[in-house]
């Protein structure tokens, strides 16, 4: 039986990952999230197709890692390869500085204010501070806590217009 | 070797699933709302600190996997200090223990974004930067106890003076400490110790708080060789509980 065989490009498995969010951000896709860190094809002697992917989570306990995994699988897949592998590893960390800046600025009109850039600095309190509100773009505000509803954000409160707000934490 | 790796990782491991355990006990009664989501998401940072360690221990080392090395271990088998199983106690205590804790974990990362075990090295780099955070949180509330009213001042301090000497059983040596300098893994306890000790005393100063004298005598020792307090039992039989009634079910 005669197959056509249609090349698979690298470039087409990125745009796939694309319709990949994290559940916790639906806005940003796991791209723009910068969580990708490999891809790998394949194809044996018979034809047998295999891609491997390779994510780092943003935060070593996410517990919505089993869900992003289970994504990626899906929308690969639909590329018709023969199999997916979705691989977790820390050989390249993820840091806030991988966001992408046009996922900053979904991040924000999500009203989540992104994380600022840290450029492997050692993080301070000082980072912390001068933060944006999603709301009304002013500075005047200030940390209430840097734990919040998940693991990647905190909560601030925003003196101008008087509103509490999340920001995704610079790690 | 990979004893001596094994025997870091489990205690490494361990103290960070314990600890979570005892922080996510603040999960709806903290003494205050952001309190009882630091707590809360800190758990959640260890518990995935000690699940990441474990997957390590499984996938490089030929260990059991993470949920059965959490859920169906003995006591006898744990390797976490017994600082860590102390009950949760007072706020004071909760915060002066993440501050003497988690101080000593972040240099313990820090040293070992250079270890020349690369899995751990490159979960080290990570963990670090989490890890952060939550030192940053406990110096925070140190500073401010100890720096507020007479009632915060006096508990700060009377649960800093509790907790030295179980603290200074995180440093507890194992008998690979050679073999892991030796091959770069680690820089031993001691120099941990060492380097912790000048971290936290000018935090302690700032706080208005006396660094305990040390007694050598009352170090609390035997958590690494697998001797707990009366605390740890009870704790995982409460943590193990669901997946007792079951052990072999499908999740």
């Amino acid at each position: 039986m005669e197959m056509q065989i249609q090349e698979i490009t690298e470039h087409q498995i990125w745009l796939a990952l694309e319709n990949v969010k994290d559940p916790e951000i639906p806005v940003i896709s796991v791209v723009e999230m910068g969580m990708i860190t490999g891809i790998q094809l394949s194809a044996s002697d018979n034809g047998h197709r295999t891609c491997s992917i390779t994510m780092t989570p943003t935060f070593v306990g996410c517990p919505a890692i089993d869900v992003i995994k289970k994504s990626i699988r899906e929308e690969v897949m639909k590329l018709e390869f023969d199999e997916v592998e979705v691989k977790v590893d820390f050989e390249t960390q993820w840091t806030s500085d991988r966001m992408k800046p046009e996922a900053k600025l979904k991040l924000e009109k999500f009203g989540l204010a992104p994380p600022v850039l840290l450029n492997d600095d050692e993080l301070t309190v000082q980072q912390l501070n001068n933060v944006r509100c999603p709301h009304c773009h002013s500075t005047d505000t200030t940390l209430r806590s840097a734990f919040g509803s998940t693991l990647c954000r905190a909560i601030r409160f925003c003196f101008s217009c008087k509103q509490g707000f999340e920001q995704f934490k610079p790690v | 070797m990979s004893n001596a790796l094994k025997d870091l990782l489990y205690k490494m491991a361990d103290d960070a699933l314990i600890i979570g355990h005892r922080n996510s006990e603040w999960t709806g009664i903290g003494p205050m709302l952001e309190e009882d989501l630091a707590f809360s998401s800190m758990a959640q940072d260890k518990i995935g600190h000690a699940q990441a360690l474990y997957k390590i221990l499984n996938e490089v080392l030929g260990e059991a996997d993470a949920d059965t090395l959490a859920f169906k271990r003995e006591e006898k088998q744990f390797k976490c200090c017994h600082f860590v199983e102390q009950p949760i106690g007072e706020y004071d205590f909760s915060i002066v223990r993440q501050f003497l804790f988690d101080h000593a974990e972040l240099i313990r990362y820090d040293i070992l974004t250079q270890s020349s075990f690369q899995p751990l090295a490159q979960l080290a780099k990570k963990v670090k930067g989490e890890i952060k955070y939550h030192v940053m949180h406990a110096d925070t509330f140190v500073k401010q106890l100890g720096n507020g009213t007479e009632e915060s001042k006096a508990r700060i301090q009377s649960s800093l003076n509790y907790a030295w000497h179980l603290a200074l059983g995180i440093f507890e040596k194992s008998e690979f400490e050679n073999d892991l300098i030796a091959e770069n893994i680690f820089v031993g306890e001691d120099e941990l110790k060492k380097r912790w000790l000048e971290k936290i005393i000018p935090v302690m100063e700032s706080a208005n708080l006396k660094v305990p004298a040390t007694d050598e005598i009352k170090i609390v020792y035997g958590g690494r060789k697998g001797f707990h307090s009366e605390y740890l039992k009870p704790l995982l039989d409460e943590m193990c509980e669901v997946v007792r009634t079951d052990i072999d079910a499908e999740w």
